[in-house]
């Protein structure tokens, strides 16, 4: 199995010798449950300790073990984190999937591949490097149980040699990695030195990546956004948490429960400032978070799609009896069971006016690990301002993948903790109604049990302003009204939008949460190679500031980039804005249920643009398969 | 105007609520009735009590007693999780939910699982009448098998027996009574106020208007003729000092997690409130007479309740204090360093 064979030579006549340094991508193809993922992040955290801005996104089925997953690590010098859709780099451990990794990569790429899948006489245009695993792995581990999970680490080796990561800094990656077990620690570092020393030998470079060090990365984290939401709830001084286990939210939950044990234990007492409880479903979950904050507790859950249809009768609940609650809701792809490992922006407007009757709610749309940690403390302080549920809407992209990010900076305000009655504001106000507007901004005051300040019966069904039971039409009227206020007032509060707008630039796009990657790199494409300005709009929050009307003003075009089917966000603006205004609006959509990446939106605006996008792009996946011929 | 007070000095009067819109005569007027007694009796201090309730006639009647004390009409089914999440955020509240035998059976019946799974504390009754009476009499799951609706119907599936049930998932304070029982039920009620997590009580509790005729086996007349106590119950505050007096062996006397005593003379059969395998027993081969047990059925009185297994601190969580919720700039620090 000489590397020096005919493939690799035609490969090497038509793909040029141009280096392609710290810009591309590698996905690692394996089974799941083979212990792929410590190999992968220890991966991504040498190029983070080489200095390159570098992302990694995990695709994964929905199964313990014994599927088929991905993951794919980018280096990008100009710092692009979105997915990139072409593969540069395969490792193909996976059988099941290797033909087909292989069929689909752009020609130019390069693959190493588990020598018995005999991949090279697949395509003539790719480089190969075979690596026996099996018989490398035999030697490094004594223990045939373990040999399946070390055994990946040897790619890393491999690819650490090929692409010219220094092994000091991989062993550096690898111990921070696997923490303090010393152990596992040496086993998989004896899995680096074999993978190496077996490319060293035996794989003389042939393909044009190299990985070079920058200096971009100083002082940054590696964090998946549900981690980072969990620090923001800490933060946010969240005490009481109701869950119940579903992907992609799961981490969320768990990883508070291992912060609070850490950090929120009382001193003193040992005893525990919070109370967590997994509860036996979502609805229940979410009554235990309504029935928290109502006694004055700062509450929260963290679900996905289905979760956030069970928990619509009680959303309506805490909508119209006003209880504050924060809900994360980790969008996967639905509708129903959908793709739960799959990430989506598909909840958007079930959310907004979940439960029935009339209901709206509050949408945070964090795009990064630092806004979903920022935002979950702001959704308790919005929350409990309001006294109303405030959905904060990540998506399994965000709260699952790994992202490179600044280290986050502690809170500079205190806990808002909203208009609570005390006896001063009693005193003032003279009668105090629970339902009852003093302020004019349509957010009444509340008592809590326990408080010593006038008590009232909380209800779902109608009330009047001093919270009795009460049909009257003017009541119910001047109730509904008044909600309708309060929604209008936190139009004014919440996060405002991130505008950037271009002189000259006729087109407008307006994208929201994990879009925004792909967004950032798709207008410098547009703009470098087909000289297309775009202004930019990058929503954070539902309700719609109202700049949203001077944007949309302020180009002919605006297209709304989003990763579902139905335009959700965009439907969401056509309740508001003018039928001139809506004539404007165009949309880029991508629900795959793999994060949306920059190449698709830049071919689908240029398309809607009347550019011929084949041409200009030249990128198409099909041309993979032309090599299926040439190497057979 | 002032009438006796309790022993936190208050009257009767602070104990009631808002005037009954039940029907007249209905059951569950007699229960308002006995809490509030049992709350003042009690000493109970009305500004720490919070009621709860799912929908449904029994679900309207916390409008009806404690009228100064917090209440959360919930939604149907659902007041285990709010009354849970409640307690999870006070552990100094009194909590009371009244549910019906259809929200609890039917539609709540998964949460009335957990919660008795989990003894948070929390007196849970349900008002027991074998029908949806707000819907106008149709059959709920505790109507007996061959038992007649107004209009002839029979119903043909099996009851279930909340009290057997809860026992079966591990709740430590399980009993029933009947809302013409006067004395047992305050008794009972007074006790599930001592409880330590979560007393659970099924009252079986007439409705007048849709479930009172012949043929009916949640009517007046059927539970008064078929009432069949395990024992004459009885029960002594840790506040009152007073020593009873019984021949031995003829009263189980079970101490209660505060010191509150129950004293539970044995009838005929003799009966251990104790012993869970026999009070599993005694229950079915009373039902499958056709009749009702009555009494403290089971209690477990010092296992853990659910706030205690949690280890959260003594103060309330909803009024802890930023300093005790916000960990400090050096935390953080320390996280971020981790990540890097």
């Amino acid at each position: 199995m000489s590397p020096t064979d005919l493939a690799v030579q035609k490969q090497q006549s038509s793909a040029g010798k141009q280096r392609v340094v710290n810009d591309f991508s590698i996905q690692v193809a394996t089974v799941n449950g083979s212990g792929s993922q410590t190999a992968n992040l220890v991966l991504l955290r040498s190029l983070l300790l080489m200095g390159i801005p570098a992302s990694g996104k995990n695709m994964f089925p929905s199964n313990i073990a014994g599927l088929p997953t991905w993951y794919t690590i980018r280096a990008s010098k100009r710092g692009y984190i979105s997915r990139k859709k072409e593969v540069d780099f395969l490792v193909a451990m996976n059988p099941e999937t290797a033909k087909e990794d292989v069929l689909t990569l752009d020609p130019g790429a390069a693959v190493v591949y588990d020598e018995p899948l005999k991949l090279k006489e697949l395509r003539d245009d790719l480089v190969f490097y075979p690596v026996p695993f099996d018989k490398l792995v035999g030697p490094v581990c004594q223990d045939a149980k373990l040999r399946r999970l070390v055994r990946n680490m040897i790619y890393d080796g491999v690819i650490a040699k090929l692409l010219g990561i220094d092994p000091a800094l991989m062993e550096k990656a690898l111990n921070k990695q696997l923490g303090k077990k010393a152990k596992a620690v040496a086993l998989n570092s004896g899995a680096l030195k074999a993978g190496w020393d077996y490319a060293e030998a035996n794989l003389p470079k042939q393909d044009p990546f190299a990985l070079e060090p920058m200096n971009e990365t100083a002082g940054k984290i590696l964090i998946e956004g549900n981690q980072a939401a969990a620090i923001g709830c800490m933060m946010a001084g969240v005490t009481v948490v109701a869950w119940y286990p579903i992907t992609p939210s799961s981490s969320l939950c768990e990883s508070l429960i291992g912060y609070m044990k850490k950090y929120r234990m009382d001193k003193k007492t040992g005893k525990a400032t919070f109370a967590i409880v997994q509860a036996e479903d979502e609805i229940a979950s979410l009554g235990m978070v309504i029935g928290a904050s109502w006694a004055g507790a700062r509450s929260m859950t963290a679900t996905a799609g289905p979760g956030i249809s069970l928990m619509s009768e009680f959303t309506g609940l805490a909508y119209y009896a006003e209880t504050p609650a924060v809900i994360f809701d980790v969008q996967r792809v639905g509708p129903s069971t959908g793709l739960p490992t799959r990430t989506a922006q598909g909840d958007l407007l079930s959310t907004a006016f979940l439960s029935h009757g009339d209901t709206k709610h509050i949408m945070l749309l964090p795009c990064s690990v630092e806004e979903s940690y920022e935002m979950a403390i702001e959704a308790f302080d919005i929350a409990e301002q309001f006294q109303t549920p405030v959905f904060v809407m990540m998506d399994l992209d965000l709260g699952m993948n790994n992202w490179m990010s600044a280290g986050f900076k502690y809170p500079t305000k205190p806990i808002n903790r909203g208009k609570m009655l005390t006896p001063a504001k009693l005193k003032e106000i003279g009668q105090w109604g629970r339902y009852k507007d003093v302020d004019g901004d349509g957010i009444p005051y509340r008592t809590i049990p326990g408080d010593g300040m006038p008590s009232y019966f909380t209800r779902g069904s109608g009330h009047n302003a001093k919270a009795q039971y009460s049909e009257r039409p003017d009541d119910y009227v001047d109730n509904m009204d008044r909600l309708a206020r309060k929604f209008e007032t936190a139009r004014k509060v919440v996060p405002k939008p991130d505008t950037e707008t271009v002189t000259g630039a006729k087109i407008g796009l307006i994208a929201y949460g994990t879009t925004h990657w792909a967004i950032t790199e798709s207008r410098d494409q547009l703009r470098e190679e087909t000289d297309v300005k775009t202004s930019y709009y990058r929503l954070r929050a539902y309700p719609f500031n109202e700049s949203l009307n001077e944007f949309i003003d302020a180009h002919e075009r605006i297209y709304i980039v989003e990763q579902n089917r139905d335009m959700q966000m965009r439907q969401l603006m056509k309740l508001e804005l003018t039928p001139e205004r809506c004539a404007k609006l165009r949309s880029v959509l991508h629900y795959s249920g793999l994060p949306i990446d920059a190449r698709s939106v830049t071919n689908d605006v240029l398309s809607q643009e009347g550019f011929e996008v084949a041409k200009k792009t030249g990128r198409v996946v099909e041309a993979g398969l032309g090599g299926m011929t040439g190497g057979e | 105007m002032a009438g006796k007070l309790n022993r936190i000095g208050l009257e009767p009067v602070i104990y009631k609520g808002s005037k009954t819109t039940l029907c007249a005569g209905c059951g569950h007027n007699s229960i308002s009735e006995r809490i509030i007694d049992a709350f003042f009796e009690m000493g109970v201090d009305p500004n720490a009590v919070v009621k709860l309730s799912g929908i449904g006639c029994s679900s309207k009647s916390p409008a009806y007693f404690l009228g100064t004390s917090h209440g959360f009409n919930a939604v149907h089914g659902r007041m285990p999780s709010v009354g849970t999440g409640a307690m999870l955020a006070n552990k100094k509240l009194i909590a009371i939910g009244i549910s019906g035998d259809g929200d609890t059976g039917a539609i709540g019946i998964g949460q009335f699982v957990h919660l008795m799974r989990r003894n948070i504390p929390i007196v849970y009754i349900i008002e027991d009448n074998g029908c949806y009476g707000l819907t106008k009499g149709q059959f709920s799951p505790t109507a007996d098998l061959g038992s007649k609706l107004k209009n002839g119907v029979v119903n043909d599936l099996p009851p279930i027996d909340t009290c057997a049930l809860a026992i079966e998932l591990g709740a430590t304070f399980v009993a029933r009574s009947f809302s013409g029982d006067k004395k047992q039920l305050l008794t009972i009620l007074k006790a599930a106020l001592a409880h330590r997590g979560t007393a659970m009580i099924d009252v079986i509790s007439p409705c007048v208007t849709f479930n009172d005729h012949e043929g009916s086996t949640k009517s007046y007349a059927y539970v008064k003729d078929h009432d069949d106590p395990l024992e004459e119950v009885s029960f002594v505050p840790f506040f009152e000092d007073i020593s009873v007096d019984y021949e031995p062996g003829t009263t189980q006397e079970v101490t209660m997690h505060d010191g509150s005593k129950l004293l539970l003379k044995k009838l005929e059969d003799g009966y251990d409130a104790t012993d869970k395998i026999g009070a599993m027993k005694r229950l079915h081969e009373i039902a499958r007479r056709g009749e009702y047990a009555t009494g403290i059925i089971y209690i477990e009185p010092d296992r853990e309740d659910f706030l205690e297994q949690l280890n959260v601190v003594d103060e309330p969580l909803a009024t802890l204090p930023l300093d005790r919720v916000r960990p400090g700039p050096e935390a953080l620090e320390e996280i971020m360093e981790g990540l890097r």
